[in-house]
């Protein structure tokens, strides 16, 4: 999960790294309300899990709570890159005398850790790291010795950053640890005037499988099916297309989203209903997939491993006599191989739905719901 | 011939009492797996009946080891406990360990990845193990699908893998490895590809990837340098949107880096055909295979 700016920020601030002044506002009173706080000139930054918020006229500058709250009423409700800002950050304005860049984070292709450290910040790394990749120091961290205050020192040394920067990285580093991070992120780190080093951005990402281990706030509820999915346990994106996609196991899934492509229609979803599901996991995905109505026909795609095909044809079976009318009738297309599916064939045949083909090649199965989707 | 795994594997189950644990053994000592002992912490001195295999259950896995002569463990505990499992393999000296545990926190797996260096191979987690047919299976992929043969498979991910050994059924399979589809996994693409080019029962080689991250890319490369034998490849998330998740914690797209696109073209660059569809794969490595015979 990625967290917004200020939820990375309040993290930085209770693992004493140094950030801004300043508290989220919803509305543009409280905008006011917060920068009058501050007494202070203030920035008002767009909250969005995306970059280029700058770029779009995310962030301006306020000299006062006036302007505070007139900002905050040009940025609340902003669309950047089909994200809407539902809140601003409202910070106290710092003068930075120096940029820089840090950031730790898993290194997929290592399997260990990474710290990323560059003396020239506020710009995209990416894009310094291709021009000069000199100017951006990167250090594998042993996931096991860690970083401690040495290695902290030699790390901002060698990416030509200030003594005081050190315990800042120290401290990034326990964030990532302490809260089971995959990316933890400043950019631009800064050295004000008066030779303080704080965080003036933060983007940090939360591994999922952790969240065990944590006491986390919830995802935003977006609204849509996908909350319903989640609530089920679901694993479910929505996408833009009319053919709704149900498979077993993500690989098979986005598998089945392109041969759908390749026929010449466009998936409604990716739906992974996991390993080893029962006829009530099926018989949910079903009903959310049927609940969106943008679907006009549905491609069950399931290779039973652990997943037994039986309880999958089940499922379909429980679905729609549950949903009755609520199916209006869009065709289900499904193909079952592997375990039990001999069974699974035999229930769907005797069950002699007459929304419900069965056909017997994922291809096959992928241009018959396509067809049947464009109405053919 | 096989990688990893052949009918000489002594293989233990950490976690064989749970339910998951239970259920995989069985279908397991089904294939033909010669599981020796089960591991579960407080439950030593008991032992597991399988019908016509009674299974000795161990406290630790060092126990396991010494009484049985065990190399292999394949670890079915829960995520929250599945980092001590594998460290646990690791300090008793484990060769291989199959991690099938699915939601494994990222920092478990870095860390017993690293303290797993030149001791242990690990194969996951989050993956549906190995299976040399007909020989050996560790983990979870069904036995029934194929029999031996002298195709190798690589795959991140468990149905992707089951739906190609399906459709190359005829042909056979050396051995068949998920690898996993977690951003950190302890196998990777071109370790595989490494141990079927030194493999005398392995002929040629598919490999199944999905978009996120660089692991293809990188394998492509290797393949251009290393390997003699034909690789036929699927990437599969062609129409997946950026920057969402699908499922595989691994496989989101950002930015242009990662995309199934990329990928293929990165492959192809390397002299691998790349199919793109399962079945057009399959045909592709048919093609190859009736060229070279």
């Amino acid at each position: 999960m990625d967290l917004y700016e200020y939820q990375a920020k309040e993290l930085f601030r209770r693992h004493g790294i140094p950030v801004p002044r300043g508290a989220v506002a919803e509305t543009p009173a409280e905008a006011r309300a917060i920068a009058a706080d501050l007494n202070a000139p203030v920035v008002i930054k767009a909250q969005v899990k995306t970059g280029g918020r700058g770029k779009a006229g995310g962030i301006r500058p306020a000299a006062g709570p006036v302007a505070a709250e007139h900002e905050a009423a040009r940025v609340l409700g902003m669309d950047i890159k089909g994200h809407r800002a539902r809140r601003v950050l409202v910070e106290a304005a710092t003068v930075p005398f120096e940029e820089y860049y840090a950031a730790f984070l898993v290194d997929r292709a290592e399997g260990g850790f990474l710290a990323m450290v560059s003396g020239q910040g506020g710009v995209e790394i990416e894009e310094l790291a291709a021009s000069d990749p000199g100017a951006v120091v990167r250090l594998p961290v042993d996931p096991v010795e860690g970083v401690d205050a040495d290695a902290a020192r030699l790390l901002a040394a060698g990416a030509g950053l200030p003594e005081q920067a050190a315990e800042v990285l120290e401290r990034l580093w326990r964030v990532l640890v302490a809260e089971d991070a995959l990316l933890v992120e400043v950019n631009p780190l800064v050295c004000t005037t008066d030779q303080r080093v704080v965080a003036l951005d933060g983007k940090v990402t939360l591994d999922d499988n952790a969240a065990f281990r944590h006491r986390r706030e919830a995802e935003e509820p977006t609204g849509g099916l996908e909350d319903r999915a989640r609530a089920k346990g679901l694993n479910y994106v929505k996408l833009d297309g009319t053919v709704g996609v149900i498979g077993n196991g993500a690989g098979l899934v986005m598998s089945t989203l392109d041969v759908v492509a390749g026929a010449g229609a466009a998936p409604a979803n990716f739906l992974d209903i996991g390993g080893g599901a029962s006829a009530q996991v099926m018989a949910d995905g079903l009903e959310i997939i049927l609940a969106d109505p943008d679907v006009r026909s549905v491609l069950v795609n399931v290779f039973g491993g652990i997943t037994a095909c039986d309880a999958v044809a089940n499922g379909i079976v429980t679905a729609l006599e549950l949903l009755g009318e609520r199916g209006h009738g869009r065709p289900i297309v499904v193909r079952l191989d592997g375990n039990n599916a001999e069974l699974g064939r035999r229930i769907l045949d005797q069950a002699r739905h007459p929304a419900v083909r069965q056909v017997s090649t994922m291809d096959a199965a992928a241009a018959t719901a396509a067809r049947l989707a464009a109405g053919a | 011939m096989a990688i990893f795994l052949t009918k000489d594997s002594r293989v233990l189950v950490q976690g064989m009492t749970g339910a998951e644990g239970t259920r995989h053994t069985a279908r397991m000592l089904a294939a033909g797996t010669d599981v020796v002992a089960g591991v579960t912490p407080g439950k030593g001195g008991r032992s597991a009946d399988f019908g016509e295999r009674t299974v000795p259950v161990f406290g630790s896995v060092a126990e396991a080891v010494e009484e049985t002569g065990a190399d292999v463990s394949v670890v079915f505990v829960p995520p929250r406990f599945t980092g001590g499992a594998v460290e646990e393999a690791v300090a008793a000296g484990v060769p291989l360990c199959v991690v099938i545990t699915e939601g494994v926190p990222v920092h478990d797996t870095v860390r017993f990845r690293a303290l797993a260096r030149g001791r242990t191979r690990i194969i996951g987690p989050n993956c549906p193990g190995l299976i040399s047919p007909g020989q050996s299976s560790a983990g979870i992929i069904p036995a029934d699908i194929t029999t031996a043969g002298r195709v190798g498979l690589v795959s991140k991910s468990g149905t992707l893998t089951y739906q190609l050994m399906y459709e190359l059924r005829d042909l056979g399979f050396s051995t068949a490895v998920g690898i996993g589809g977690d951003p950190v996994v302890g196998t990777t693409h071109i370790d595989c590809l490494r141990a079927f080019e030194e493999d005398p029962g392995t002929d040629a080689i598919v490999m199944i990837g999905e978009i996120g991250g660089d692991a293809e890319e990188r394998a492509a490369a290797h393949i251009a340098g290393h390997v003699t034998k034909p690789v036929v490849a699927y990437v599969a998330g062609f129409t997946a949107p950026e920057g969402r998740t699908m499922g595989h914690a691994g496989a989101i797209v950002s930015g242009s880096s990662g995309t199934a696109r990329a990928k293929k073209e990165a492959l192809e660059a390397a002299g691998v055909r790349v199919g793109e569809t399962p079945s057009e794969t399959a045909r592709l490595l048919r093609s190859i295979l009736a060229g070279v015979r």
